[in-house]
C-alpha cells in the first residue's frame, strides 16, 4: 500500500468523474490540487492556488485552449495557466506547480510531490 | 491681514509676498507695459524664487472658472500657484448648459462637473468676492475675509436681463440661470396652469421647454419677427415656429411686453400686456431677454469695460492690469464677448497656458457653432451663418411641411464651405462644420453634402477632411489627434473619448468620430475585426445567428464546425449565454457546465478569498417580514455576513462551495428563487414605494416592478441587464439610470432605455411616453429581445444603442414600427422565455449530477480548507487578510 502510494501518488476519483473540461479539486498531503481532463480524453494535475490572488480556485477556471494548448482561465483575474507546464500565459515569470498524473485501472493517480517544474 | 488665509492652502509670509512683489515690480518698470504683456510669463516665472508659492485668486465657480483651474491644476505639477476660489453660488461648480436636464429627472447632485485632483484648491463656496483693491492686489469677501493675489481672475459669467417693465418684480417672475432658478420655478409652476416666455432666443426655448415639461401651457414672446434671431435667418427661424407651435406651444413674435399686472393679493403675475395693446393671461414668467456680463466689481475696482460691458482683455485674456485677467461670458475680447462655453473654454485654456508658463497662446476665432436639441427639435448653425463673407453663396432647402430647412454658405466660386444652418434635422452637422474653412474644395454640386432629395454627386467622407480640423470643439480636439490616437491602438469609440478627451462635451461629434476610425482603419488596411476571440472569426451577433439557424446546442459542435480549437473563457461564456437564451434547459445541463465561469458554474458570486455570495431573488424589493427571518436565519446558522446591495437585496457573504446547496435547500424551501447576481442576465426591478405609500405618487410603481422582474427573470443577455420602476417624475427609483427604466405620470408609463452606473454612468433616454402597461412591456420585450440576438459580449445596453447606425430612432423604426419584420420572432421568443423558465437553484438541487460538484475535494469531501478563514469586523466575518491567515493556522498549530 505504501509502496503503492509513493509510485503512483495519491487515488484521488475514477476517471469517469471527471467530465471533460470541468476541474475539480483533490487533497494531496498538503496541497490543493486542481485535476482535469480535457476534451481529448489526457489528464492533468496543477496546483490549485491561484498565485496572483492566494485563493484555492483554479480548479473551477474555464478550460480551454490557447495556441493550441490546453489551458485553464483563473475565475479571479482572468490569468491563464498551461495545463502541461504550469507556466502563466500573461505573466511567464509565474507559475504553479504541475502534478504528475497516472490512470491505472480507471483510477486517477496524482503524484504526491510536485512532478516537474517543467 | 494674512490671518484670513491661514485656514486654506495659500499661507505664505509677508516677507515671501513682499519680495514677490518687488520682483515683479521690477520686471514690469524694466520694460515698457507694452512688452512686459506680450512676453509670456514664464520669463517671469523663471526670473523669480522658483520655491515661491504664488496665489490665483479666481472669482467665479461657474463653468469657465471651473475648467480654468482644472487646466492650472494639470499644468502645475509644481504646484507653484495656490489657488483660491471665491464662489457666490452655495454649490460647487455644475454643467449649466445642461440645466434643463432637471426637469428630466436629472438630479442636481448630476450636473455637478467632475473635479480630479482638487485638494490644493480652496475653493470657498457662497462666498461672493465684494471689492478689489487692485494697488494692495487684494480681494475682499462677501464674509470680510481678505484675499491677496498675484494673478486675478474674473470668471463671473452673466446674469439674465431683466427688462424695466412695470410688474417684473412679482413674485411668479423668474429667471433662468441657476439651479436655484430652477427649483423656484419648478415650486411655482406646481400651482400655475400657464407660463409665459419672455425672449425667443436659445435660453428662452430652453425656458420654454422646461415650462412645457412642468405640464404649462407655455407661450414664447420675442420681440423679433422670428425665434432665435441672433443665431437663425428668417427661413430657419420659421422651420422651428412650426415645429414648436406643432408641440403645442404658442409663439408670438413681434410683440413687446409692456407690462405685467400683478394680483394684489398675492403678488402673483396674471396678465401680461403688450404693446400692440394686447394681452395675454398668464400665471407665471420667465425672462430670458438676453444676458449681462457680471462685470460691477471689475468697473469698481476701474478696469475698463466694453461699449456693452464685459470686462476689456486682449487676446491672451488679460486686462490692462497685468495681474488680472477675465475669461467666460464676462471677457469683452477684443470688443466681442461669448454666451457659449466653447469660447470660455478656450479663454480658460489661454490664460492657464499663460499662467503655467505654456507659450504664448492667444484666443483666436471662437467657434460659435452650436448644435442643440431644443423642445426635441434639432437646431445647428455654424461658420458664417449669415453669409456675411464677401461674396459668399447660399444654398437653401426648406420643406415648410415638414418643418425643415437647411441652408449652406459658400465660396463664390462654391467650391469651399463657410458656414450653414440646419434646423429639423442636424444630422450633417457632425461632417459640415470641421469642413468649414478646409481648403480641400468641395464637390461639384455642394447640395450633396446635404442628405436631401435623391443627392446627387459624390458623398464627402471623413477623409475630406484636413488633419486640422476641428471635430470636437467643447474640447479643442482635432481630426489629427484623433487620427494619432487610431494610429496608436484606439479601435472603438469608448477607447477614442477616453485617450483623447473628444465627444465628451456635447456629444454631437461622436458619430463622425465614428466614421473617422472606420475610414481610418481602412485606409490603414486594417479590417475591423469582430472575431469573439482566437477561436472564433464571429462576433456574438452572428454566433447568436447561426446556433438560433442551426439548431446547435452543443459547444464541440459548434467550434468544430464554426470556430477552431477547444475555446476559452471569452466564447465559452458567451455561447453558454447564447444557449440559454436559446432556451437550452438548465445551464449546468450535459456538456454546458463546461462552459460557464465559476459563478455561473456554481450559481453564486465568487468573492476574492475563494467562498461565494449568494442572492436570493426579492421581487421590486419588497419582502415579507417572514421571509426576512429566513434570510436572518439562514446567515446567522452558516455564519455568512449580510449586506443590502444596492439594488435592495439581500447580499449573504462567506458561504463555502460546499455549503451553497444547503443553504439554498433552507431559501428554496422557504419559497426564495435564485436572484441570477452571478449571471449576465436581468437582474433586478428596483422599485420606489409608488402610489399604495407615497403622497406623490401616480402608479403602482412596486406591482409594476415584481411583474416586470418576474417576466424577465433568468433572462440570459450580453451583459447584465438592470431596471427600475418609479411611481412620479421625482424618480425615487433611479430608473434613469438602469438599462431599462420605467418613470409613472398621470398619462401613462414613460420608458427610458440604454442608462448604467458603473464605470461610466450614463442616463436612459426617453424611448416612448404615456404607455398602458401593455405596450410598455411589448416594448421591453421586443428592446431586451433585440438586444440579446445583436449585441457584441459584454456590451451594455447604452454602448449597444450607441452602436446602432440611427440610434433610438433605428429602434424605434425596429421594435415599434416592425421595419425589420421582425417583432413577431421577438415577441415569441420572449413568450417562450417567459413559459420556460424555471428557477435555476431548484433545477440544481434536483440533480444529483450537479450536486455532486458542489464539494470542496473530490477526494475528501469533508476537509477543512485552510485558504478560507475568516475573522471578526464590526461583528461580522470578513475573510483573513494574508497576514492574519498565517497567524491564525500558527495559533493552530500550536493548540
Ligand atoms: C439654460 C441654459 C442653457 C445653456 N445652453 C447652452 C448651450 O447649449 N451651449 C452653450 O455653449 N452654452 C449654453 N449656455 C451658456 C453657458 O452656460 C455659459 O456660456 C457658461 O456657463 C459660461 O460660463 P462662465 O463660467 O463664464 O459663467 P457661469 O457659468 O455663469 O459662472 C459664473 C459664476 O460666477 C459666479 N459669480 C459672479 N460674480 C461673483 C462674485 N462677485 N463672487 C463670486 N462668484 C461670482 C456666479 O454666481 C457663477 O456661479 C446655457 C446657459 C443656460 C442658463
Ligand atoms: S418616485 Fe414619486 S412615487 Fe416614487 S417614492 Fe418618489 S415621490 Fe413617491
Amino acid at each position: 500500500m505504501t509502496v503503492e502510494l509513493q509510485d503512483r501518488g495519491v487515488a484521488v476519483c475514477r476517471y469517469d468523474d471527471l467530465l471533460p473540461e470541468l476541474g475539480v479539486r483533490a487533497l494531496v498531503g498538503d496541497a490543493h490540487v486542481a485535476v482535469f481532463r480535457t476534451f481529448d480524453g489526457a489528464v492533468f494535475a496543477i496546483d490549485a492556488v491561484d498565485p496572483f490572488s492566494g485563493a484555492s480556485v483554479l480548479s473551477r477556471g474555464v478550460v480551454g485552449s490557447h495556441g493550441g494548448e490546453p489551458v485553464v482561465v483563473s475565475p479571479m483575474h482572468k490569468q491563464r495557466f498551461e495545463l502541461r507546464t504550469g507556466r502563466c500565459v500573461e505573466d511567464p515569470s509565474r507559475h504553479v506547480r504541475v502534478f504528475s498524473v497516472d490512470v491505472v485501472d480507471g483510477r486517477v493517480f496524482v503524484g504526491a510531490g510536485a512532478a516537474t517544474d517543467q | 491681514m494674512y490671518g484670513e488665509l491661514a485656514c486654506g492652502s495659500a499661507v505664505h509670509s509677508v516677507a515671501t509676498a513682499q519680495r514677490r512683489r518687488e520682483v515683479v515690480k521690477f520686471i514690469s518698470h524694466a520694460r515698457n507695459e507694452a512688452e512686459a504683456i506680450a512676453k509670456p510669463w514664464s520669463a517671469t516665472l523663471a526670473a523669480m524664487d522658483e520655491r515661491s508659492s504664488r496665489r490665483l485668486v479666481v472669482i467665479g465657480d461657474g463653468m469657465v472658472g471651473h475648467r480654468f483651474v482644472d487646466a492650472v491644476v494639470q499644468r502645475d505639477a509644481s504646484r507653484v500657484w495656490a489657488i483660491t476660489v471665491l464662489a457666490e453660488e452655495p454649490r460647487p461648480a455644475y454643467d449649466r448648459v445642461a440645466l434643463s436636464s432637471l426637469f428630466a429627472g436629472v438630479t442636481a447632485a448630476e450636473l455637478a462637473l467632475p473635479s480630479p485632483k482638487r485638494d490644493a484648491v480652496d475653493v470657498r463656496l457662497g462666498e461672493a468676492a465684494v471689492r478689489i483693491d487692485r494697488d494692495q492686489r487684494e480681494v475682499t469677501t462677501s464674509n470680510g475675509g481678505v484675499v491677496g493675489y498675484d494673478a486675478l481672475v474674473f470668471a463671473t459669467g452673466s446674469t439674465p436681463f431683466v427688462p424695466p417693465i412695470p410688474g417684473a418684480d412679482a413674485a411668479s417672475c423668474f429667471v433662468y440661470r441657476t439651479i436655484e432658478d430652477v427649483a423656484a420655478i419648478t415650486a411655482a409652476g406646481a400651482t400655475a396652469a400657464s407660463g409665459a416666455v419672455i425672449g425667443g432666443g436659445l435660453l428662452g426655448l430652453e425656458a420654454a421647454d422646461a415650462l412645457r415639461r412642468l405640464g404649462l401651457r407655455t407661450h414664447v414672446i420675442e420681440y423679433a419677427n422670428r425665434l432665435m434671431p441672433m443665431q437663425l435667418d428668417d427661413g430657419a427661424g420659421e422651420a422651428l415656429r412650426l415645429r414648436i407651435e406643432a408641440l403645442g406651444l404658442d409663439v408670438r413674435l413681434g410683440a413687446k411686453t409692456t407690462a405685467i399686472e400683478v394680483r394684489h393679493a398675492t403678488s402673483q403675475a396674471r396678465r401680461l400686456h403688450f404693446e400692440d395693446g394686447g394681452h395675454l393671461d398668464v400665471d407665471l414668467v420667465v425672462f430670458s431677454a438676453g444676458i449681462r456680463p457680471r462685470d460691477e466689481l471689475a468697473r469698481a475696482c476701474g478696469l475698463a469695460v466694453g461699449e456693452r460691458g464685459g470686462v476689456v482683455v486682449d487676446a491672451t485674456c488679460r486686462t490692462a492690469d497685468s495681474h488680472v485677467w477675465a475669461i467666460g461670458e464676462v471677457a469683452c475680447v477684443d470688443g466681442a464677448m461669448f454666451g457659449l462655453v466653447a469660447p470660455g473654454y478656450a479663454m480658460a485654456e489661454v490664460v492657464a497656458d499663460r499662467l503655467c508658463g505654456g507659450g504664448d497662446a492667444t484666443f483666436a476665432d471662437a467657434d460659435c457653432s452650436v448644435k442643440l436639441k431644443l423642445l426635441d427639435v434639432d437646431v445647428a448653425t455654424f461658420g458664417d451663418a449669415f453669409a456675411t463673407s464677401s461674396g459668399a453663396l447660399s444654398l437653401v432647402y426648406a420643406n415648410p411641411v415638414s418643418g425643415v430647412y437647411k441652408k449652406l454658405v459658400v465660396s463664390d466660386d462654391a467650391t469651399r464651405l463657410l458656414g450653414g444652418m440646419l434646423v429639423g434635422d442636424a444630422t450633417e452637422y457632425a461632417l459640415l462644420r470641421p469642413l468649414v474653412g478646409a481648403e480641400l474644395p468641395l464637390p461639384a454640386d455642394p447640395a450633396a453634402l446635404l442628405r436631401i432629395g435623391d443627392g446627387t454627386g459624390e458623398a464627402v467622407g471623413s477623409g475630406a477632411l484636413p488633419s486640422s480640423a476641428l471635430v470636437c470643439s467643447c474640447n479643442g480636439v482635432t481630426k489629427g489627434s484623433l487620427c494619432a490616437a487610431i494610429a496608436d491602438g484606439a479601435r472603438e469609440i469608448g477607447e477614442l473619448k477616453t485617450k483623447t478627451g473628444a465627444g465628451t462635451g456635447c456629444g454631437s461629434c461622436v458619430p463622425l468620430m465614428k466614421a473617422i476610425i472606420g475610414d481610418e482603419l481602412a485606409a490603414a488596411g486594417i479590417p475591423i475585426s469582430k472575431a469573439l476571440c482566437e477561436h472564433f472569426e464571429h462576433s456574438r451577433a452572428e454566433l447568436f445567428d447561426i446556433v438560433r439557424v442551426t439548431g446547435i446546442r452543443a459547444f464541440s459542435r459548434l467550434v468544430a464546425e464554426y470556430g477552431r480549437d477547444r475555446g476559452c473563457d471569452i466564447c465559452k461564456p458567451a455561447v453558454a449565454s447564447i444557449f440559454a437564451s436559446l432556451g437550452a434547459g438548465h445551464i449546468l445541463a450535459g456538456e454546458q457546465a463546461a462552459l460557464q465561469d465559476t459563478n455561473d458554474h456554481f450559481l453564486a458570486n465568487l468573492q476574492k478569498d475563494g467562498t461565494y455570495s449568494v442572492v436570493p431573488r426579492i421581487p421590486g424589493g419588497e419582502i415579507t417580514p417572514a421571509k426576512l427571518a429566513v434570510i436572518a436565519q439562514v446567515a446567522g446558522d452558516f455564519g455568512l455576513y449580510t449586506k443590502i446591495t444596492g439594488a435592495q437585496r439581500i447580499d449573504m457573504f462567506g458561504a463555502r462551495l460546499d455549503q451553497l446547496p444547503a443553504i439554498w435547500r433552507r431559501l428554496v424551501d422557504a419559497g426564495f428563487e435564485s436572484g441570477h447576481a452571478y449571471g449576465k442576465a436581468l437582474r433586478t426591478v428596483k422599485s420606489c414605494v409608488g402610489s399604495s405609500w407615497c403622497r406623490f405618487g401616480v402608479q403602482d410603481s412596486v406591482q409594476l416592478a415584481i411583474d416586470l422582474e418576474l417576466r424577465y427573470r433568468g433572462l440570459r443577455a450580453p451583459h447584465k441587464v438592470k431596471a427600475a420602476v418609479s411611481g412620479c417624475a421625482r424618480e425615487c427609483a433611479e430608473a434613469r439610470g438602469k438599462d431599462f427604466g420605467v418613470i409613472a405620470t398621470e398619462q401613462g408609463w414613460n420608458l427610458y432605455l440604454g442608462g448604467n452606473g458603473g464605470f461610466t454612468p450614463r442616463h436612459a433616454e426617453l424611448f416612448a411616453q404615456a404607455l398602458d402597461t401593455e405596450t410598455l412591456v411589448r416594448l421591453i420585450d421586443r428592446f431586451l429581445m433585440f438586444y440579446i440576438r445583436t449585441a457584441d459580449r459584454l456590451q451594455r445596453t447604452s454602448s449597444w444603442l450607441e452602436s446602432l447606425d440611427g440610434g433610438l430612432d433605428y429602434l424605434r423604426a425596429v421594435i415599434v414600427d416592425d421595419s425589420l419584420g421582425i417583432c413577431a420572432e421577438l415577441d415569441a421568443a420572449m413568450a417562450a422565455h417567459v413559459r420556460d423558465y424555471r428557477d435555476e437553484w431548484q433545477g440544481a438541487l434536483e440533480d444529483p449530477a450537479v450536486l455532486s460538484r458542489f464539494v470542496s475535494f473530490v477526494n475528501a469531501p469533508g476537509a477543512d480548507d485552510h485558504t478560507v478563514q475568516f475573522v471578526s469586523q464590526r461583528h461580522q466575518p470578513r475573510p483573513a487578510t494574508a497576514t492574519e491567515r498565517t497567524r491564525l493556522t500558527d495559533q493552530e498549530a500550536i493548540r
